[in-house]
């Protein structure tokens, strides 16, 4: 199943490095992973998506707390939640299939970023499966190039403040799927 | 007060209330070794340095203090990486210290330059790279913070040369570390202890596997507590060996692929496993499919990743096992477990006919014979070092511990040649303790140059090598599933008589049995490393064995007549 973990580290040189390196070497696939800054100074912020089980899923989680840079892990899979990922779709789009492609960017509700004589570059954010699905219906006029940043996800409702200490044991009994109580 | 970072580390260092280091100098970590003189630390030069840490870990297993190795940039880094991964595996805590070229250079291989702490990211707990001499004082602290803390563990700390050779301000409190809740022992909920002693108090075949987090936690009382109050045997882990007394009537013996056959015939047959500081290795449980399939099954350990992670278990309590047990006893009820007692006495046979000392030796020089009279002959008293297979195997089974950290053997990742570093690591901690090594001859000549070190050091070290000329355990698995090819098994090595005198060393050569209470008694008597040659039956097996992935009551038991009734 695909879990989707929020990991919050310090932001200090090889952090990516060291989470990554966790991964492989508990053997968990990355299926993607972003990480950028955080509203907190020297925090950064992690969006990870492994293939795994709910057993994987609470080990992988106890690992990455054993990481002294991770300061708190969420697993958001369980949990309501704003998934997104962003993509820029190149596309080639001559004469009349220029119209059309243009008509389905409306639909989609992406946006036209780069015009040349050949082709259009399309920036599109929403789920994975809109973005699959807007692909999917541009990939007769020829998708020539294509980047995705993989899934950023954030739990709805109001949230505890990054940086939080981590979950007292007590709380982590084994059918329990989030540990995120607030 | 300004100081040079060279100056800032052994400041550091004097403050944790490290009084020993094991280390060898080398360019990028001159500025250190320079400024070392002015402090009041002992420096141990070694001849390697995957000896360096070895003999940090040594110093940790038998002490509980961290252990500290010190090496140059490049190769210096890359020869501890052993050591390193060593003490990952068996959760010891050491620091490594290592010298790095300057700042400027790092990316552009430069000579002697390696990328260490990448390399040993994943066998460390944490390391840090320091390029600044104001950052030294806080990632030293941090490091041994994090060494000792929780599930403890080696951290390694690369300090470039201009980091050294720099100046800041020292001030050691502002250096204080603040590490996350996640690292320190989190409490259970009470539902956890409620759980557990319901388990425990209704269970009528209990079963403590007791491991090497009894000795970490300094939780020794508080099993034997538990025990007695429940009549709850016990079976040990390598590792667990001393944390509850050998001569206890409620333990068992080691657990596992080498373990005596009547505990794990009890594991097999138990409803209820508390298993306490260890981790379910696989040379415990043999096929996870089969094991214990009977039993409820409890877990505490303080490190969280451990559990569930190889057993399901039914209450899993991530802690200090010290505070989980004291909480524990009140609620433990005495119940009369005499019936499955005596089924495992049952199990255990004749006991005149287990004792390895009625194992007729037709002449033979066995190492099972030789370390049984070894234990005799120290009263059990010693530190006993070993290195890696059959002597090790041997030792767990006929060496019987009372105390903790007697025992001091690689386990998790079993690493040859750790014996001999490991043991001077170990008599510097503990300069009153007997302390012996128990090698094989394979093993011995990984790190036998550092008996250089234990001359230089003027220690009183004694040194049994068991010499069979093979790789023994290998040769074992050759034999009974390799049709015994033995693909570069048969090893030849020196003349250890004439090698040990060669380096200073008192020595001798047993070849029959008879001999052996003369040798051992006149290198115990010797101030100086004494070593014992004892050339002993070449293809000789530790019995009983789970081979690899089968079921842990499948055992090979020892082909002779005094098999029936469960001996070896």
């Amino acid at each position: 199943m695909i879990h989707t973990f929020v990991v919050y580290v310090d932001n200090k040189p090889g952090v990516l490095n060291r989470v990554a390196s966790l991964f492989r070497r508990r053997g968990f696939n990355i299926e993607s992973l972003t990480v950028g800054r955080t509203e907190e100074p020297g925090v950064s912020r992690m969006t990870v998506v492994v293939d795994t089980d709910s057993y994987g899923a609470r080990r992988l989680e106890a690992n990455l707390y054993k990481l002294v840079p991770v300061r708190r892990v969420d697993d958001i899979t369980g949990a309501p939640s704003i998934v997104r990922d962003l993509a820029l779709i190149k596309v080639a789009a001559t004469g009349e299939a220029r119209t059309h492609v243009m008509q389905l960017v409306d639909v989609y509700r992406a946006r036209v970023v780069d015009v040349s004589p050949e082709s259009l570059v399309i920036e599109a954010t929403g789920t994975e499966d809109k973005i699959d699905s807007l692909l999917e219906v541009l990939r007769p006029y020829g998708v020539k190039e294509m980047v995705r940043t993989g899934r950023v996800a954030m739990a709805r409702g109001s949230a505890r403040p990054a940086g939080a200490a981590a979950p007292a044991a007590g709380d982590l009994v084994p059918d329990d799927v989030s540990n995120c109580s607030v | 007060m300004k100081k040079t970072g060279a100056q800032i580390l052994w400041e550091c260092l004097v403050r944790e209330g490290v009084t020993d280091v094991f280390g060898y100098p080398g360019g990028a970590i001159l500025p250190a070794y320079d400024a070392m003189l002015e402090y009041p630390i002992r420096h141990v030069l070694v001849r390697h340095e995957q000896g360096a840490t070895h003999m940090a870990d040594g110093y940790a297993r038998a002490s509980g203090r961290v252990g500290v190795a010190i090496a140059t940039s490049g190769p210096g880094a890359t020869n501890m990486v052993t050591g390193i991964a060593t003490a990952m595996m068996d959760s010891s805590p050491i620091v490594c210290i290592t010298g790095q070229v300057g700042s400027k250079l790092i990316g552009s291989d430069a000579f002697q330059e390696t990328d260490i702490t990448g390399i040993t990211l994943p066998i460390t707990k944490h390391n840090y790279l320091v390029t600044s001499a104001a950052e030294i004082a806080p990632a030293i602290r941090e490091a041994f913070a994090v060494a000792a803390s929780g599930r403890p563990g080696p951290v390694l700390v690369d300090i470039t040369k201009d980091a050294q050779q720099g100046t800041a301000e020292f001030d050691w409190d502002a250096a204080e570390p603040h590490l996350t809740e996640a690292l320190d022992a989190a409490l259970p909920g009470d539902d956890d202890h409620r759980e557990a002693l319901a388990l425990i108090n209704a269970a009528e075949r209990p079963l403590i596997l007791a491991g090497h987090g009894v000795m970490l936690s300094g939780a020794e009382r508080e099993i034997v507590a538990l025990a007695e109050r429940g009549q709850i045997p016990i079976a040990v882990t390598l590792l667990g060996i001393g944390g509850v007394p050998a001569s206890h009537p409620l333990n068992l013996g080691m657990m596992g692929m080498h373990g005596e056959a009547w505990v794990n015939s009890a594991i097999q047959e138990a409803d209820l496993l508390i298993a306490l500081g260890m981790r379910f290795d696989d040379r415990v449980t043999g096929n996870l499919k089969t094991y214990a399939v009977h039993a409820r099954k409890i877990h505490v350990d303080i490190d969280r990743a451990e559990l569930n992670k190889n057993v399901r278990v039914d209450v899993a309590i991530a802690a200090d096992l010290k505070a989980v047990v004291a909480e524990w006893l009140p609620g433990v009820q005495r119940v009369d477990r005499s019936t499955w007692l005596k089924r495992i006495d049952g199990l255990k046979g004749d006991s005149a006919v287990r004792d390895i000392q009625n194992l007729p030796d037709n002449g033979h020089l066995y190492a099972a014979h030789v370390i049984n009279d070894l234990w005799r002959l120290t009263k059990g008293g010693a530190v006993v070092v070993t290195d890696v297979g059959q002597h090790q195997m041997w030792e767990a089974q006929y060496y019987k511990h009372d105390r903790p950290r007697s025992l001091i053997t690689s386990g998790g990742l079993g690493t040859m040649g750790f014996a001999l570093p490991a043991a001077i690591g170990a008599k510097i901690a503990c300069p009153e303790a007997e302390v012996w090594v128990v090698a094989g001859d394979g093993g011995f000549q990984m790190t036998m140059a550092e008996l250089a070190t234990a001359m230089q050091e003027r220690l009183d070290l004694n040194i049994a090598i068991i010499n069979n000329g093979y790789l023994g355990m290998v040769r074992q698995w050759q034999e009974f599933f390799y049709d015994k090819r033995y693909a570069a098994t048969p090893l030849s090595g020196p003349d250890f008589v004439k090698l040990a005198e060669a380096f200073g060393c008192w020595s001798t050569a047993v070849t029959h049995r008879s001999e052996v209470e003369r040798a051992v008694e006149a290198a115990r008597r010797q101030p100086r490393p004494a070593v014992i040659d004892f050339r002993v039956e070449q293809e000789d097996s530790v019995y009983p064995m789970v081979p690899a992935g089968a079921d842990l009551h499948k055992m090979i038991r020892r082909p002779s007549p005094l098999v029936e009734t469960g001996a070896d």
